[in-house]
């Protein structure tokens, strides 16, 4: 079932939630909503899901307004930041519960019930914990007894706000590798609220980036790494090195350097920001065109990347340069020594832009 | 006694000792001479004590009342802590201090108080004796005095529960399809019960002794509206102190055993809350 | 799908889904009328005519009441014995409060059963164990008949009444807290150089203070107010062993109720501003347990 979000708007007192929020999950897709703390995306979530109501704007599910559904009638799955499981239940009975809540004239039979739980427990692989009490369950068991009770119910829509953020980072990335299973098994439409990128990119369909309340960008996870639309976009995901310099007439400078910046050229004489990823800064040992003088202030050599903070010498900003190791040797780094940088695949924005 | 490795602070020794001291004088010294003096009786004087008809009345009358005004306090308690608790009107918070005036007020004035308004002329009572319900010095008087002094012990002990509860256990329950109501009953109450029981058996156990309150409602008629404790004085002030020390020791016991029954019932929920193997 | 055209509702979304897990407005507003009328009956009926009958004569008849030389010596008395008993029971109460919380030891559960017995057994109880220990017939009855010291029917043997009936008040607000708090800070202090009772005085008092305090109010709000043990011993001697309460009880077996309330009156209002205190030291306590957790934040923040 497809989800249609138009124009929402909440606020919380003065604190403006959402504004205007407007975005389409089409049907079976696994959505990540991404995006710092106070962006707004769990409210979202709640919203579609019916634990809140927006002051203004409207929720459609596959067409038909469920604005001032009541929650219980959304038929959604809603797994908890920390489970929400009944403690006093076994794990069971937890699963079962939703089924066990149906009218008389929905409800199932002991039989089925038991058929439908087991079943469940047996894709998230908890059925030999059907007894325990959630108290005996590690963090990981947990949520995933959470996925099941909230599937128990054959929801139309399933939505998990930062389902794996109580749990340490092991058991998160199996957990998000087991997501995408699940899901790739399931297929209902997902949507999942998440600050972690990494967490993002790697498990959804599409990603939706939230900041102060607005979307800033929706698309595919290449699409959104690689063709960033706004500068927070941009500095969110991945690492990102930042320099100041100047619009006109589509070119950019950068202390004595210049820059094509061709998608500028109606503009005159602007304050810009260039974005370049740190593996997209070229070092070199001796100076040349459009390269930036720099002085190596500290040098990180552990692990697969080699990591190098550089001191622009033009405005004494700091920039930071990934290295393969074999570049790294090759290059001779050392401190204090002084380097040529030149940025490559810069993306380029006029300051007003943010 | 075993001194723990973490003696580096002091005062142990003194601590304790003040301790042990106090409660052998001024607590199991005197409790010791109810068990003493009953030892001195035969098992069959014991039990005529025990058994006499005026005594058998009275406990009627004390643990009959004392059960319905505890029923009553757990589910009107219940119904104040969740008030409180979950809901806002002007005045909340002088209500929730005053839910313990039972608690800061003397018996005595309680008792006259409570037998004023409910005698009939009383402004309680006047409105009860055209239907002829008579609430001073019957056993509905009785029932009514301690479900005052019972109440606070069974929304305090209920309260902190309700306080606690996480609204996302709620909010999973109401997105797995439940009524309002179903949540209630299925996941709420299951999570209360514990602190309810409690508050039932601590309302209970006061009641079970309360004189000063009662003495005045009650009337005092033997074999009708007699409570224990008033006979208890009564043998006392005919020095038939064996008497006495008779029905006091089934007190005593009912109590003690209340106090385990308490105990237990907060080890078993903590039980099934943690599993078998807590 | 995106041919369908979505409109605005005309209204903001209504209050349908207010609070996805609240009850219906019309059962709120009829429970807490029911509650509210429930506590009405049951706590604020009695209070109201209490005051009420208490002036059923007038104010002089009030203050002549008050003013009386029984209601006077019993008004003496209640304050002597609560200035005898709650000290007692701070001692008592700091000690066992000191042994159960810092420190380890078998019987422990036990201790803290005993603690709780005044609390479980009836005031009738409490007083006459006293009389079969003191009275004439009791254990020492000879011994004290014998060297002509009184004890039932006397003034100590209230007070010792009292004071068991109110032995638990203070310990049982401790211990929680102390057990709470740890024994960190102590050793701190130990380690620095403090001996025991600047340990106690500069580290623990401080911290405990709003906790003594309230089981001091609740102390002495009992003591000052019980009935059934103080009735037991006392032997009903006008202007000698009587205490409030058993005044009240004097006069209203009298049929004397105007002054009967009007001695009540006094006890009532000592009643509610005993429940004042307690609200403003709670408050106090939830100020400071706040505070604590907001540095404790802070000091998280800082160091992350």
């Amino acid at each position: 079932m497809s989800i249609q979000v138009r124009n929402l708007r909440k606020t919380f007192g003065d604190f403006v939630a959402l504004d205007d929020v407007s975005l389409d999950v089409p049907g079976g897709e696994l959505v990540a909503l991404l995006g710092p703390s106070g962006s707004g995306k769990t409210t979202l979530l709640r919203i579609i899901a019916g634990l809140e109501a927006a002051d203004q704007g409207s929720i459609h599910f596959h067409g038909e307004d469920a604005t001032v559904q009541p929650v219980r009638e959304r038929q959604v799955g809603f797994v908890f930041q920390h489970y929400a499981l009944f403690r006093h239940m076994s794990v069971f009975e937890n699963v079962a519960f939703g089924l066990r809540v149906r009218p008389r004239a929905d409800r199932p039979s002991e039989a089925e019930i038991r058929a439908t739980v087991m079943g469940l427990l047996t894709l998230v692989q908890l059925d030999v914990l059907a007894k325990r009490r959630p108290s005996e369950l590690s963090g990981g068991q947990r949520q995933r007894v959470a996925l099941a009770r909230a599937l128990a119910v054959k929801p139309k829509v399933l939505l998990l706000d930062e389902p794996f953020g109580a749990l340490d980072a092991k058991v998160r990335k199996e957990l998000r590798r087991w997501l995408r299973r699940l899901h790739e098994e399931v297929h209902v439409t997902s949507v999942f609220v998440t600050h972690d990128q990494e967490e993002a990119l790697e498990v959804s369909d599409r990603v939706v980036i939230m900041n102060e309340g607005r979307v800033e960008q929706s698309g595919t996870p290449e699409a959104v790494y690689e063709a960033p639309a706004t500068p927070f976009v941009y500095g969110f995901l991945g690492d990102v090195n930042l320099f100041h310099g100047r619009l006109h007439q589509g070119r950019v400078s950068i202390g004595e350097s210049e820059l094509d910046a061709p998608e500028w050229s109606e503009v005159r004489n602007q304050v810009g920001q260039a974005f370049v990823r740190t593996y997209d800064v070229q070092l070199h040992g001796s100076p040349r065109n459009g390269a930036l003088p720099a002085v190596v202030r500290h040098i990180h050599s552990f692990g697969p990347v080699v990591r190098v903070e550089l001191e622009l010498v033009h405005d004494r900003r700091t920039i930071e340069a990934h290295l393969s190791r074999h570049q790294y040797a090759q290059l001779a780094v050392t401190k204090d020594q002084r380097l040529y940088v030149v940025p490559t695949k810069v993306k380029v924005f006029a300051k007003d832009a943010t | 006694m075993r001194r723990s490795s973490h003696s580096v602070l002091p005062g142990f020794g003194v601590s304790l000792g003040i301790t042990c001291t106090y409660l052998s004088l001024m607590v199991l010294l005197p409790l010791a001479t109810v068990f003493t003096r009953t030892a001195d009786l035969s098992w069959t004087d014991l039990w005529g004590m025990i058994t006499n008809p005026r005594v058998l009345a009275s406990y009627r009358v004390t643990f009959g009342a004392s059960l319905m005004a505890a029923l009553v306090n757990t589910v009107f308690g219940l119904l104040v802590a969740w008030v409180l608790v979950r809901y806002r009107f002007p005045g909340r918070r002088l209500v929730d201090a005053m839910v313990d005036l039972p608690f800061a007020l003397p018996t005595a004035v309680a008792g006259i108080a409570l037998t004023t308004l409910y005698a009939p002329n009383g402004w309680v009572g006047r409105y009860l004796e055209p239907f002829g319900i008579k609430v001073a010095y019957t056993w509905v008087g009785i029932t009514v005095a301690l479900i005052f002094i019972g109440l606070p012990f069974v929304v305090r002990t209920v309260q902190p529960v309700l306080d606690d509860l996480q609204v996302d256990v709620e909010e999973a329950a109401a997105s797995l399809g439940a009524r309002r109501w179903q949540t209630f009953a299925r996941v709420v109450l299951p999570t209360v019960t514990p602190a309810l029981l409690t508050g039932f058996a601590l309302a209970f156990a006061r009641a079970i002794g309360e004189y000063g309150s009662v003495v005045f409602i009650s009337g005092n008629m033997p074999m009708k509206t007699e409570i224990v404790p008033l006979l208890i004085i009564t043998r006392l002030e005919q020095y038939d102190y064996a008497g006495a020390t008779a029905v006091a020791l089934v007190m005593l016991v009912a109590s003690f055993a209340l106090l385990l029954a308490i105990n237990l019932i907060q080890w078993a929920a903590r039980r099934r809350v943690e599993g078998p193997g807590a | 799908m995106t041919a369908i055209a979505f409109t605005r509702p005309a209204t903001s979304a209504p209050r349908a889904i207010e609070r996805a897990t609240g009850e219906a407005r019309w059962i709120r507003w009829t429970l807490t009328g029911i509650a509210l009328a429930f506590l009405t009956l049951t706590l604020v009926l009695p209070l109201v005519l209490v005051f009420h009958e208490a002036f059923a004569k007038g104010l002089s008849a009030y203050l002549d009441a008050i003013r009386e030389p029984d209601a006077l010596s019993a008004a003496r008395l209640t304050l002597l014995i609560a200035s005898i008993a709650v000290p007692i029971n701070l001692v008592f109460g700091v000690a066992a409060a000191w042994c159960i919380s810092k420190f380890e030891f078998r019987g422990k559960y036990l201790l803290m059963t005993l603690i709780d017995l005044p609390f479980a057994v009836s005031p009738v109880i409490s007083g006459m164990i006293f009389v079969l220990l003191f009275g004439m017939h009791g254990w020492f009855g000879s011994f004290l008949f014998d060297h002509d010291i009184k004890i039932i029917f006397a003034v100590p043997g209230m007070v010792l009444a009292t004071t068991f009936v109110t032995a638990p008040f203070i310990a049982r607000e401790l211990i929680p807290l102390m057990q709470e708090q740890g024994t960190e800070e102590e050793e701190a202090a130990i380690v620095l150089g403090a001996d025991g009772w600047q340990t106690f005085w500069r580290v623990t008092l401080p911290n405990i203070k709003w906790g003594l305090l309230y089981g001091l109010i609740l102390c002495n709000a009992r003591a000052m107010g019980e009935f059934g043990a103080v009735s037991v011993v006392s032997g009903h001697i006008r202007g000698e062993t009587n205490t409030l309460p058993l005044h009240v009880e004097i006069l209203y077996n009298e049929y004397s109720f105007a002054a009967s309330f009007a001695v009540a009156s006094v006890l009532t209002l000592l009643a509610l501003v005993t429940l004042a205190l307690k609200t403003i030291v709670e408050w106090q306590q939830r100020r400071a347990a706040a505070e604590q957790a907001a540095a404790n934040d802070e000091l998280e923040r800082i160091a992350a």
